[in-house]
């Protein structure tokens, strides 16, 4: 909300500066948005005399003038056509910055003749784009006052943000209490006068819609001369970027302003049939003032006579009854207004109108019969006219309410022992009232225009408490809550820096864990993957559906219903969707090898996961001594490998599946289960269909782990290490099996085939070449034999070996290769 | 000596000076002294020499055959000294090539930073909380005191998803970690300590804004927590985390519907240079209150026995003040250059001890 500082103090007596002003405003919650002084950078321009003004001897283009400043005779060179003896411009000295052009002046000689100084354009000072000549002021304009004094421009306009809940401060009168509360001055009193009532208003109101507005007035002033407002009250509008309409308007804009009390004026005589009434909206079309047409609903209250809907209540007036030049008679309605219900309407329409944003917050609703009386009075004043009686519907509503504050409470919940004297005289400061107190506590009266304090709203509890707790905590809410509201309030007008910071007591001496298992498995993880070489990357949990449904399910029930872009729109099936697109952006950047992973939300119909996805694009980076070499989904495997083995995944128990999903190539990828049910990870190259969807070049492996599938290590002490006495005996075997023969089934019959001998075995050579019969390939592991007993004899390790023989053949049909 | 000893020693001896590798002078060694050696036949001989001049043969024998052993030997070091110094030779090797490369991944600063946060707010006794992404417009709105008519809930640009059941909640995506502060307090019973660090969701983009951003949450219940706890932990947070000890810190009154009184925190910085601590001039940080009694309420909580505190911070924005990052949308483009700058090494978390 903008106001001037002159304005504020038409409410405000107070000798504080702007800079007090400003900073106090912040402090107790109207937090400053900026101060627009525009006199300040103008305030050592003075207006000035040009004595004489004749032809310069060297330049036919140039005057030589004499200039009064009220501060001396200066003689300046001016350029500007219209320079004439006796006129008054603005005068700049030496040394001034001039904010139109950045430069500051300096005494100069210009072909010969001295110049001490400049006389200004419009466009110089910064004012505009008048450029055509230097400034030429009234005869009156009195010689040696700064120029932005005489032009009214060293009127500072502040701007402040006001919250939600404080609909009392989107007032002038509102803001002046609040710094008069924090002790910056004293808020002057509201005179109303005395208007007699000189006829019976031939308009009158009526109430169909109470819950929307419970109370309105209104009084005809007839015999008004409408017109432009005088200039102090344009000035006064202008100063914070409202447009003067015309007196009748301008004086309901003025209140909305000055007292955060919105008013509408109609045209008495446009009205049809004598009576306003509130009623609820039934689909008719209505101009509003700002000339667009609207269909009010039934959850619309809308002002209406005989011929129709005349104005949305507290939201906006209507075209047909506004006020012109014409208008000879007026009737000012001044409601009382539901402030959802304002909301929901001003929400539904689109219209942001200062009427609006006060009704919404809540207004005052003891303030009605004086703003009446005060527009009305105004009206006189700038229009004539004699007042009708005031007319009426509905009733002052019930907003007396009483808050009480324990003072013990300002120390233990606000942490500042405040003085019980003090306490009470800001909160009276702020138009409390006291309606009892004792040693220990005071009971107010709670000032008809703080909605906010011991507020009566409903609450929400979660539906699941059991009766007597939700029941209890209720009670304690009706307790506290207008409690909190004044110890809010007293801290607030201290100022909260008041209030002595205290370190967290401790719980503990030394804290307990800060991570869950599952959250320290997963910042494992993310050090694991960065230790494996990939850089962690953090991408959006929305892409377009089209690019989601490359990797996954895209159901319409995690489809957003108002995306921000249509390629934001489907949230992702796993994070390596939008990786993928992070490694085509990095390829169009001239970057194509990359290594990223992230860990983050999956979005699945059945619900939410983690994540530890990544994507190895590209080709590995070249070297001497190792072949350049790309795309490998063994690489993925291992980066999956690399994580389970670190979050204690029993790996011998894992077995890898030929059936990883559809955004993998199917005869390059793997599925890694635990179990015949659980899927750990799935890892392979990227499909050729889904690199040239996505336009990623190069080769591009990717491995996806679902973090909360993995189980957590069962948390007991370490078994003993085995470390047997005799040394481990190794031996080599090739076999030759059908090339479809998975490696692990054949890893697996060799490690089985003498369980307590057997401690490893190693895959070292696989070879599907020139010297091998079609359809067949070799295997050659390594196995570790481990005696406990005694150390092997060759007959021993002969049985032994045979075992592994036998059981690969068995499992696989594996023959020793000759 | 006799002379066929003296020619035996110096015949041997010039043999091994002509063996040129250990397999020739092995050749020697086995004709001189292997079982059928020159040397070995003459000391068998040695019993058929007559009793008297036994002890004067046995003895010169003797002295041949200790000479002899060392020239082998002498001559077997030499050889070996030689066939390792060809060796060596052989296996030079030009040691100003290139190492093996080694790719170093890295730590996103955002996982950084909610790291620093874990090990400062967990050393106050905090714990971590976490909550879907997707909530229900209650736990998000509701419950937080945001009625459905509040401005609130126009302010903060949600994103909505289709209902999961005919008249079912409405579904969104969480426009703060706020709603873990619910979940929290309905399922755990007080005293509550812990802090929220998540993904949050907003219909808006621009050079400072983005649909996705990171907050981290804290919610704080006990018997006797007041204003000045609220106050000393921020402090306590912010010096530490931005590491200037003597950081200025400001709290001035505002308006969030899940806390009252509330309280916007400013840091002291210098608007011209963006550093941090000095400058006269402040800077908004982070949003914070005593929690409303109406949350507390709609959770189960009696605020006439417990009390506490709330706050809430973007992650992005701490990030970018503590390393004067220049940009936001950066965070979110995983462009590897930007990432190896600004990236974190995995071997070195956050860790009190060590430093954040």
């Amino acid at each position: 909300m903008k106001f001037s500082l002159s304005w504020l103090k038409t409410h405000l007596e107070t000798t504080a500066t702007l800079s007090d002003i400003t900073d106090t405003l912040t402090m107790i919650g109207l937090e400053l948005e900026g101060v627009e002084d525009r006199g300040a950078a103008l305030a050592g321009f003075r207006i000035a005399h040009v004595i004489e003004a004749v032809q310069h001897p060297n330049a036919d283009r140039l005057r030589m003038c004499k200039v009064d400043d009220g501060h001396g005779v200066h003689s300046v060179v001016c350029g500007a056509p219209n320079a004439r003896t006796g006129m008054k411009g603005v005068f700049a000295t030496a040394g001034q910055f001039i904010p139109g052009t950045g430069i500051t002046l300096k005494v100069g000689e210009i072909r010969g003749v001295k110049s001490e100084g400049m006389l200004l354009s419009m466009r110089e000072m910064g004012l505009g784009d008048d450029h055509s000549g230097i400034v030429d002021l009234p005869d009156d304009a009195p010689v040696g006052v700064p120029y932005p004094v005489w032009a009214g421009m060293d009127d500072p306009i502040i701007d402040i943000a006001v919250t939600p809940n404080r609909g009392d401060a989107l007032s002038v009168r509102g803001v002046a209490r609040d710094l008069a509360a924090a002790g910056l001055g004293v808020l002057k009193a509201l005179r109303v006068p005395e208007i007699p009532a000189v006829f019976a208003s031939p308009v009158t109101w009526a109430i169909e819609m109470p819950d929307a507005c419970p109370w309105v007035l209104g009084r005809t002033v007839r015999g008004v001369k409408n017109g432009p407002s005088p200039q102090w009250l344009q000035d006064r509008l202008t100063s914070i970027g409202l447009r003067p309409i015309n007196a009748l308007v301008d004086v309901t804009n003025f209140f909305t302003i000055d007292l955060g009390r919105p008013l509408h004026v109609f045209d008495a005589d446009k009205v049809q049939g004598g009576v306003l009434t509130l009623r609820p909206g039934s689909g008719e079309r209505f101009r509003a003032l700002n000339g667009k047409d609207y269909t009010v609903r039934p959850i619309d209250c809308v002002i209406a006579d005989t011929a129709g809907v005349q104005s949305m209540a507290g939201v906006m007036g209507g075209e047909a009854t506004g006020c012109d030049e014409n208008t000879t008679s007026v009737f000012i309605e001044c409601a009382l207004f539901d402030p959802i219900s304002v909301a929901l309407t001003g929400r539904h329409h689109q219209i942001a109108s200062d009427a609006r944003s006060r009704f919404e917050r809540g207004i005052d609703a003891a303030l009605l019969p004086d703003a009446t009386t005060l527009a009305t009075a105004m009206v006189m004043e700038l229009c004539g006219g004699e007042a009708s009686e005031t007319v009426s519907a509905g009733a002052e509503p019930a907003w007396r309410r009483q808050a009480t504050l324990r003072f013990r409470r300002l120390a233990e919940f606000g942490g500042l022992d405040v003085p019980a004297d003090a306490a009470v005289a800001r909160l009276e400061r702020l138009g409390f009232t006291v309606a009892a107190r004792d040693a220990d506590s005071v009971t107010l009266d709670v000032p008809s225009w703080r909605n906010d304090v011991a507020a009566t709203s409903a609450l929400e509890p979660d539906p699941a408490l059991a009766p007597e707790k939700a029941a209890k905590a209720a009670a304690g809410r009706e307790a506290m809550e207008p409690e909190a509201d004044l110890v809010e309030e007293v801290l607030r007008l201290g100022g909260l820096d008041a209030v002595p910071a205290v370190s967290m007591p401790q719980l503990s001496p030394v804290p307990t864990l800060t991570l869950t298992p599952r959250q320290a498995r997963a910042a494992f993880a993310r050090r694991i993957l960065a230790a494996n070489g990939l850089s962690e990357s953090v991408t959006f949990s929305f892409l377009s559906v089209k690019e989601a449904a490359l990797f996954g399910p895209t159901p319409t029930s995690l489809r957003l219903l108002n995306p921000i872009a249509a390629d934001l729109d489907q949230l992702r099936p796993t994070p390596l969707a939008t990786l993928a697109a992070a490694a085509q952006r990095n390829a169009n950047r001239g970057h194509g090898d990359v290594n990223l992973f992230e860990i983050g939300p999956a979005f699945r119909e059945e619900g939410q996961t983690v994540f530890a996805a990544g994507i190895r694009a590209g080709t590995a980076p070249r070297a001497w001594n190792a072949p350049a070499a790309g795309g490998d989904p063994m690489v993925a495997k291992a980066d999956v490998w690399a994580v389970l083995s670190a979050l204690g995944v029993p790996m011998e128990a894992l077995t890898t599946t030929t059936d990883a999903p559809g955004h993998y190539h199917p005869g390059r990828s793997g599925t890694v289960r635990q179990g015949p049910k659980t899927v750990l990870a799935t890892f392979g190259a990227l499909h050729p269909s889904v690199l040239a969807a996505l336009d990623l070049g190069g080769p591009a492996v990717a491995f996806e782990i679902d973090l909360n599938a993995i189980q957590e290590p069962k948390r007991r002490k370490k078994s003993l290490p085995d470390l047997p006495a005799y040394q481990p005996v190794k031996r080599d075997f090739a076999f030759v099996v059908d090339a479809a023969v998975s490696a692990e089934v054949l890893l697996k019959a060799a490690k089985g085939a003498e369980r307590t001998l057997i401690v490893r075995v190693v895959l070292f050579d696989v070879y599907e070449g020139d010297r091998m019969e079609a359809g067949r390939k070799s295997l050659a592991i390594e196995v570790t034999f481990q005696p406990r007993e005694h150390t092997l004899t060759d007959a021993e390790i002969e049985a032994a070996c045979a075992k592994v023989v036998a059981a690969v053949a068995k499992a696989t049909g594996a023959t020793l290769r000759g | 000596m006799t002379d066929d000893l003296a020619s035996l020693t110096s015949e041997t001896e010039a043999a091994l000076a002509a063996a040129a590798d250990l397999r020739a002078w092995d050749a020697v060694r086995v004709a001189v002294m292997g079982k059928s050696g020159t040397l070995t036949n003459k000391l068998k001989e040695l019993g058929k020499v007559a009793p008297d001049e036994r002890r004067t043969r046995g003895a010169a024998l003797n002295v041949v055959k200790e000479a002899i052993t060392a020239a082998i030997e002498s001559r077997r070091a030499a050889l070996e000294s030689a066939a390792l110094n060809a060796r060596l030779a052989a296996e030079r090797m030009d040691v100003t090539l290139p190492p093996h490369p080694v790719v170093n991944g890295l730590i996103h600063p955002i996982s950084r930073t909610m790291e620093e946060m874990a090990a400062i707010f967990g050393a106050m006794g905090f714990a971590i909380a976490e909550g879907p992404d997707v909530e229900d417009d209650w736990r998000n709105f509701g419950a937080l005191n945001i009625p459905a008519h509040h401005s609130a809930r126009e302010d903060m640009d949600t994103f909505y998803l289709p209902p999961l059941e005919q008249g079912g909640r409405r579904r969104v995506m969480r426009t703060h970690t706020s709603p873990v502060q619910v979940r929290t307090m309905i399922g755990q019973e007080p005293p509550i300590r812990v802090i929220v660090p998540g993904r949050t969701y907003r219909a808006d983009h621009d050079a400072t804004h983005s649909p996705m951003f990171h907050q981290v949450e804290g919610l704080a219940i006990d018997r006797g927590l007041t204003l000045g706890h609220l106050k000393g932990c921020l402090i306590d947070f912010l010096r530490i985390f931005f590491g200037i000890s003597n950081l200025p810190v400001r709290f001035r009154s505002s308006y969030f519907p899940f806390t009252e009184p509330s309280m916007e925190v400013d840091i002291g910085w210098n608007r011209r240079t963006g550093e941090l601590g000095g400058g006269g001039d402040w800077l908004e940080i982070l949003g914070s209150g005593m929690v409303h009694p109406k949350v507390l309420a709609n959770c189960g909580i009696d605020a006439r026995e417990w009390q506490g505190f709330a706050f809430g911070m973007g992650i992005e924005r701490v990030t970018m003040l503590k390393h004067g990052m220049p940009d936001l949308r950066p965070f979110y483009e995983s462009d590897i250059r930007w990432l190896r700058h600004y990236g974190f090494s995995a071997l070195a978390p956050a860790m009190l001890h060590e430093g954040v």
